[in-house]
């Protein structure tokens, strides 16, 4: 059994450091003489006292207990796990990019500024929209940026619109962000084809519609078909169109949002375009608008004077303002702008085409063994339901903990909330076959594993350095630091 | 085509399409509206293979002064501190970088025990009960500590000191026009916050009064003062803080904080163009279940043994979609790793050290620079590493880094950028990596550019 971890805390003997630092090599004063007494730390922060070897050990030891996509496949739906490729580590360290300050003279960055110049120009072509944003810090962050423009744009007009249109399958995101945008949410229902029902469309919008917040293809890995007619439902009735752009990887190339109506959208670098997700962050949200709501994009943006310099423009008057300290994840954006050259136009359309036939091929051969509540064609992702295991007393929960056995990050799990048993698998197109036969593979097991033996499930995993954890005390009682002091 | 991050092959193509029914490629996207398909060459830069990539970004990357040759004297909110050679090494290891938020925590048992400790180490700075995951940045971190402060108190005011960061300021701005909250400024005396005009501002409607310490001129706030004249209003106090400075400085929650908010760059961070960063979010034990983003809590497994799981989500988006404390889903793990192998690191000792460092080197180089005729230090507030200049009546801030760029250093910030009535003004940072020789010769650059 493995045993458990120390904290770092737990490993601290006084008088050990793990620190190098200068000499004072100037006059020293006396501290009190410069700072008053009363402002002066009473004690010491309880921090550990290690050394050096303490410190790797304790962090690889640390990452030995986690799993990345570089540890294996990882289908977790509607977060495009793809391969991070290394070369744009490398690029992000260059001391060009990772050690300059924002607040440097503009000739002394002309680099960066080009690259975002470049960059901004890139996502606009890629998504069929006029401008570019790079300010916002994740997705999440993009749609608020996205309906603040949406909001300013209507109340410029003098219009009160104040409601956010959802499908029931939105990420959970979509309708918080129109919270904190100062926006209401209404949520309509999915057909049973898993698509926008427009005569609730239809029923739901009106003189008080600020803008319809859509994924498509949506978070059931389906094309929205329709979304000629429902961009003309929503415009009609003089609300704007968002893309969620959670999903592009399944489009680069194919269609674009632009085309298909939608006035503003945001994608997530650490989706679609392979940077990190760092175990949670950071990300880059970028939005991108057509030209009416280009003069509210938040200030400030790069752009090219006539002498061929990059500058980093004030921005309009009717800015919604500043959505981020300085210019946004600069570092993401510079390892999103190495991917995109590392593919160019040909490249990122066949990153499309086989994310996509990768996830038809799965659903495929995973339908007789599961519930496939929406046959036929899906893009880059599939949802399928677990309910066909309950009689066995099993659910959807168990067999994401047996995966774990066989060495997978499980799919996504419970999510679209209108699926029962919800798994929501997404394959990228980084997977070769061999490794989507092999996990294919190991879901028949698991089926019929369920069937035959249910227990051996119930009590998965075991071959984790833990079991399964007890949540509801930890939310009950919950202790969230060591409480060294 | 081929590539090397894509394995399908022809032979794989055809198998696979055969087994899915289909017999091109084309026909996966027959669900396309005709009308909406792309046609033609996407507007996208061309495709480099990988020599061409680095030679290309290299090129890029050559054109920008970076801080390791040109010796900083900027900080302005991003500091220029020496980052152990360690934090790379951990953060390179992909089992980190490569996972997403810990959702299987069996399997993210790393991620999960790191951010525990993250949470423990800004506690432990702090003097705070609770912190989360960490945020985007310090900006949008204090951002939602009005909002947090709004929705506690149920009153709509927020009275923040102009003395704290512009562009968080800024920001605080556009998130109160979402939320509708109002939002009255007060100005600086002397490089802090005029307390005279912050009493008189402050009422029964007031949520909280945000400020920054050590502030944005550098100088020390009363936290203490501000602290008791809010909470006798039964309104909150906000604190921004640069966390290497609280190896010196007493911790905000011993002088009364409800809510501290502060940007980990210092802890270990590159400044890359200022993003991305880390926020970090600490508050009172009251306050827990208003917090927004993630929050790792300790527990056991089936066999007694201790582990960690996201805890609290009742709280967030994902759950409460919009009747959620925020909308944030991401944050900022890698970076909040950085700044806890920072702490590891700096431990006890070095935290006060490195402190001292700061303080000692900023206050000889503000002598120095003093000593040029003509320039003075703008305030006589306390300082830790940070300080206000006032150069000759006359002189354009901007003219004079552009000539110490040419010598190969970068200046301090023109703080006429955002605040009209310091035209003239240099906000001066010196971090421990400035050598004695670094700051004499800085001194006399300026002094020959003016």
């Amino acid at each position: 059994m493995i045993q458990e971890k120390a904290l770092i805390f737990e490993l601290s003997h006084p008088g050990r450091i793990a620190y190098s630092l200068p000499e004072l090599d100037v006059p020293a004063e006396e501290t009190a003489s410069l700072i008053p007494a009363s402002m002066l730390r009473s004690e010491p922060a309880a921090l550990p006292e290690v050394y050096e070897v303490d410190v790797i050990r304790h962090y690889t030891e640390l990452s030995r207990r986690n799993f990345g996509v570089d540890n294996g496949f990882y289908p977790l739906g509607s977060c495009t796990m793809k391969y991070n490729p290394k070369v744009n580590e490398d690029v992000a360290r260059y001391a060009g990019f990772a050690k300059i300050h924002p607040y440097q003279p503009e000739e002394s960055i002309q680099g960066a500024l080009e690259l975002l110049y470049q960059l901004q120009q890139d996502l606009a072509g890629l998504t069929g929209m006029d401008a570019v944003t790079l300010q916002p810090a994740a997705g999440a962050h993009g749609e608020w940026t996205g309906l603040m423009m949406i909001r300013a744009y209507h109340e410029s007009r003098g219009e009160q619109r104040d409601k956010v249109i959802v499908p029931d399958s939105s990420h959970g995101t979509n309708p918080a962000s129109a919270s904190v945008a100062g926006l209401t949410t209404i949520t309509i229902p999915s057909t049973d084809k898993g698509l926008v029902d427009l005569d609730a469309l239809r029923a739901a919008v009106g003189s008080d519609t600020a803008a319809l917040m859509l994924t498509n293809p949506n978070t059931l890995g389906l094309f929205e078909e329709q979304i000629q007619e429902i961009a003309a439902i929503v415009h009609e009735a003089g609300g704007l169109l968002y893309y969620d752009g959670a999903n592009s990887n399944a489009i680069m190339g194919i269609t674009r949002p632009g085309d298909m109506g939608f006035d503003v959208v945001h994608l997530n670098l650490h989706k679609t375009m392979s940077t990190p997700h760092g175990g949670g962050g950071p990300g880059a949200g970028p939005v991108g608008v057509k030209s009416r709501l280009v003069p509210f994009l938040p200030r400030p943006f790069v752009s090219q004077t006539e002498d061929g310099s990059f500058t980093l423009a004030g921005g309009n008057d009717q800015s919604i303002g500043r959505v981020k300290a300085y210019y946004g994840n600069f570092g993401i954006l510079v390892r999103a702008y190495t991917y995109m050259r590392s593919y160019g136009p040909e490249g990122l359309r066949r990153v499309s085409e086989c994310a996509v036939l990768n996830a038809n091929y799965m659903m495929k051969r995973l339908e007789p063994y599961f519930d496939v509540p929406y046959p036929g064609i899906c893009k880059h992702e599939f949802v399928m339901s677990g309910t066909p295991l309950k009689k066995y007393g099993v659910r959807t929960l168990d067999v994401a903990k047996r995966l774990l056995d066989f060495g997978y990050h499980p799919p996504t799990i419970y999510f679209p909330l209108n699926v029962e048993e919800c798994m929501m698998i997404e394959p990228t197109e980084t997977e070769s076959k061999d490794t989507l036969d092999a996990f294919i593979d190991t879901m028949i097991q698991i089926a019929k594993e369920a069937e035959e033996q249910p227990e051996l499930l119930l009590n998965a995993p075991y071959d984790t350095p833990v079991t399964r954890l007890d949540e509801t005390t930890a939310a009950r009682k919950p202790v969230l630091n060591c409480a060294c002091s | 085509m081929k590539h090397r991050y894509l394995p399908m092959t022809e032979q794989d193509q055809q198998d696979m399409l055969k087994t899915v029914g289909l017999n091109s490629i084309e026909d996966l996207f027959q669900d396309i509206p005709e009308e909406i398909r792309f046609k033609g060459d996407l507007p996208v830069s061309s495709a480099l293979d990988e020599y061409a990539l680095t030679s290309h970004l290299s090129a890029l990357a050559a054109k920008n002064a970076n801080t390791d040759q040109y010796p900083s004297f900027l900080g302005a909110g991003l500091y220029d501190h020496h980052i152990p050679s360690v934090i790379n090494h951990v953060v390179s290891r992909s089992e980190f970088y490569t996972a997403y938020t810990p959702y299987q925590p069996e399997i993210s048992q790393g991620e999960l025990q790191a951010i525990f400790e993250f949470q423990s180490y800004i506690c432990e700075l702090t003097g705070m009960a609770v912190a989360n995951a960490s945020m985007y940045d310090g900006a949008t971190a204090l951002a939602e500590a009005g909002s947090l402060a709004s929705a506690a108190t149920k009153r709509k005011q927020l009275v923040v000191s102009a003395a704290v960061h512009p562009e968080s300021r800024q920001v605080l701005h556009t998130y109160a026009h979402g939320l509708d909250l109002e939002i009255i400024e007060i100005p600086a005396k002397n490089g802090v916050t005029d307390m005279e005009k912050l009493a008189k501002a402050v009422s029964g409607d007031t949520a909280a009064v945000l400020v920054q310490n050590p502030n944005f001129f550098g100088s020390i706030e009363d936290l203490a003062a501000i602290g008791d004249l809010i909470h006798s209003h039964k309104g909150l106090m906000i604190v921004s803080t640069n966390p290497i400075s609280l190896g010196l400085l007493e911790a905000p929650g011993k002088l009364g904080a409800d809510i501290v908010v502060g940007d980990a760059q210092p802890l270990g961070i590159s400044s890359s163009l200022g993003g991305p960063t880390c926020g970090f979010f600490a508050v009172s034990k009251d306050h827990m279940r208003r917090m927004p983003g993630r929050i790792v809590g300790q527990t056991v497994d089936h066999n007694g043994k201790r582990g960690f799981v996201l805890t609290l989500q009742a709280r967030e988006q994902h759950i409460r979609r919009e009747k959620a404390t925020s909308n944030i889903c991401s944050n900022q793990a890698l970076l909040a790793l950085c700044a806890s192998v920072y702490m590891s690191v700096m431990g006890k000792q070095g935290m006060i050290e490195v402190g001292q460092l700061n303080l000692q080197k900023s206050h000889y180089a503000a002598g120095r620079l003093a000593g040029i005729p003509g320039v003075k230090l703008a305030f006589t507030s306390p300082y830790f590493n940070e300080f206000v200049i006032q150069l000759p009546d006359g002189t354009s801030v901007s003219e004079v880094n552009a000539k110490l760029l040419q010598k190969g250093y970068l200046g301090g910030y023109d703080l006429g950028r955002s605040y009209p009535e310091l035209q003239g003004h240099m906000l001066v940072a010196v971090t421990e990596r400035r050598t004695k020789e670094q700051i004499d010769q800085f001194a006399s650059l300026l002094e020959g550019c003016l």
